[in-house]
């Protein structure tokens, strides 16, 4: 598997690829951190679909980490987009052959596949951590946000547990994109089912179906990120989510290993 | 004995109710060149998957370098292999294409260099694959088959896209390969190019092996052919009746008289043609070519 994991970073690390995913999520961090310190009196809210975060919530110990959990949702599928085209281009490109025929192991080929993808989703996250946690700092001033509690162990701990419940959301998204990826063989299809699904269709359903939310892959994701919101508790969504992506890789495991490799 | 590389008995695959390959059974000796031929459709792609894994045979069974077909894992680390074309990742070099097949075999990377300068891509390796012409995409696609040091050489239309000169260095390469010890199962439209390197040969038509052994026997179980011109190109019609007659088929092509017979009878057509008042320019004894041979037995015109 370490082969596979080693032959896949020889194209995730080529620059248009890291250095562009590494910029873009860069921007999006900076965006949502930025909002929600420049926007703190805004009648309109400064976070998520107009959520208010008070000046007292964002200078309590785990408000350092608020911006960073924030960017969670648009990391997700940052993550979905890279797993879903790094799968189902192996499709469209025809290198599928190519790549079984080198590691005949289907399932040794997907495990790698995915350790590969997951520690480049580790270290989008870990790179949108540095830019929020720099930027709150550099914000605080002008928002006048006091920043005492964030230099505290409890900051740091609680720092250290959304950066392991972003990164778990952002795995999550990322597998999805996979299991899409591998689904539908293609990555423009992939993509945009996934993201038209997280973004509107979720969204629509969440708004007239009453509870929904409990049980919507997206906002289970964005929930863990929180460590738990008004839509469902944290214990609740990993249990979901580990259920749904337990079923999803065991269905695209069985086809991927069963399926003739005929493009 | 003789040592296979190739051993296929009975080997099928039906997608419904279409059959594409039916009851396949052949053997390629190891160190030989054995060219795969059929028209298109015939279920070479097909077979040459099977034989690779990439797709599980409906009945069957197989052996490649001893190892049975349904455990790929056991001997595909001894085979190269280019089916259906090259296909690369196009936002990566040539080179870097090349590293990453290496790196997930567990081949040596200090070996790209070599293969690219082999098959003629030394200068041109750190370019992006996307900027390769066809023919040194299809060259990329031969080293990358070539990073194992393959015992087994498993190549679809190599010479796809090539222009002649490119043609003859990859039937060189193939020729060497060969002579080095590694066997190579090769598929071609280029019939004048498989007639010319391999040693053996399977043909397909419809699924189904029409001829599997040495090319040499088959040409040999073919009718030879005497080739007839007259000073006058009008007499040709009569010369054909006159074959005929003595139970020898012909036909006119290209103002040249094909008819069928042993060389033996060379003479006595001769005789006849003269004694009828055509004076022969030309008369030659010849054995069908591959190509020629190949449409008698598909009865296709490819």
């Amino acid at each position: 598997m370490i082969r596979v994991f080693f032959s896949e970073w020889r194209k995730l690390r080529r620059p248009t690829l890291f250095i562009g995913t590494m910029v873009a999520v860069s921007a999006v961090t900076a965006l949502v951190t930025s909002l929600l310190f420049l926007l703190i009196d805004s009648s309109r809210g400064n976070a998520r679909e107009g959520t208010v975060i008070s000046r007292a919530s964002l200078e309590l110990a785990h408000g350092v980490s608020i911006g960073f959990s924030s960017s969670a949702g648009l990391l997700g599928l940052v993550a979905l987009c890279i797993f879903a085209s790094q799968t189902a281009q192996e499709y469209t490109y025809g290198t599928l052959r190519n790549l079984l025929v080198r590691q005949p192991k289907r399932l040794t080929l997907l495990a790698g596949k995915f350790l590969s993808m997951a520690t480049f989703a580790l270290a989008t996250v870990v790179v949108s951590l540095i830019v929020s946690v720099s930027l709150a700092f550099a914000l605080s001033g002008k928002a006048k946000v006091a920043t005492a509690a964030w230099t505290t162990s409890e900051a740091r701990n609680g720092l250290l547990h959304t950066f392991i419940n972003v990164l778990i959301s952002v795995l999550v998204y990322g597998t999805i994109g996979m299991i899409l990826g591998l689904l539908l063989r293609s990555p423009i299809t992939a993509i945009s089912i996934g993201v038209a699904w997280l973004l509107i269709v979720e969204s629509i359903i969440s708004a007239t179906v009453k509870h929904s939310g409990k049980w919507m892959p997206g906002q289970l994701a964005q929930s863990v990120a929180s460590g738990g919101d008004f839509n469902a508790s944290y214990s609740h969504s990993i249990s979901v989510l580990l259920g749904y992506l337990l079923v999803g890789v065991l269905v695209v495991s069985v086809l991927f290993r069963r399926r003739d490799v005929s493009n | 004995m003789i040592e296979l590389a190739i051993s296929v008995s009975d080997l099928s695959k039906k997608y419904g109710d279409r059959v594409a390959v039916s009851h396949a059974t052949f053997n390629v000796p190891q160190g030989t060149v054995c060219g795969f031929v059929g028209p298109n459709g015939s279920g070479k792609t097909t077979t040459m998957r099977m034989l690779l894994g990439l797709i599980s045979p409906t009945g069957g069974t197989g052996k490649i370098l001893g190892e049975p077909i349904s455990h790929p894992e056991r001997y595909l680390h001894r085979v190269g292999a280019m089916i259906e074309g090259p296909a690369f990742y196009p936002a990566l070099s040539g080179a870097e294409n090349l590293r990453l097949l290496a790196t997930l075999g567990g081949y040596s990377t200090d070996q790209v260099q070599g293969l690219l300068d082999r098959v003629g891509l030394g200068d041109r390796g750190g370019s992006k694959y996307k900027t390769y012409s066809l023919g040194m995409k299809q060259r990329l696609g031969i080293a990358a088959a070539l990073l194992p040091s393959p015992q087994l050489l498993v190549l679809d239309e190599p010479t796809n896209g090539l222009d002649p000169a490119g043609i003859q260095e990859i039937r060189e390469l193939i020729r060497s390969l060969a002579d080095e010890g590694t066997t190579v199962f090769i598929s071609s439209h280029l019939l004048s190019e498989i007639e010319m390197i391999s040693d053996s040969l399977v043909m397909l038509r419809k699924g189904e092996v029409i001829f599997a052994g040495m090319t040499q026997d088959l040409l040999l179980q073919q009718q030879p052919i005497l080739l007839a011109k007259s000073e006058n190109p009008l007499d040709l019609p009569k010369l054909i009746e006159i074959a005929a007659a003595a139970g020898h088929a012909g036909s006119i092509i290209d103002e040249t008289a094909h008819i069928l017979g042993p060389r033996e009878w060379a003479p006595v057509l001769n005789k006849l043609a003269f004694e009828a008042g055509i004076v022969l320019a030309q008369l030659a004894p010849v054995l069908p070519s591959l190509e020629e041979t190949f449409f008698e037995m598909t009865g296709d015109q490819e």
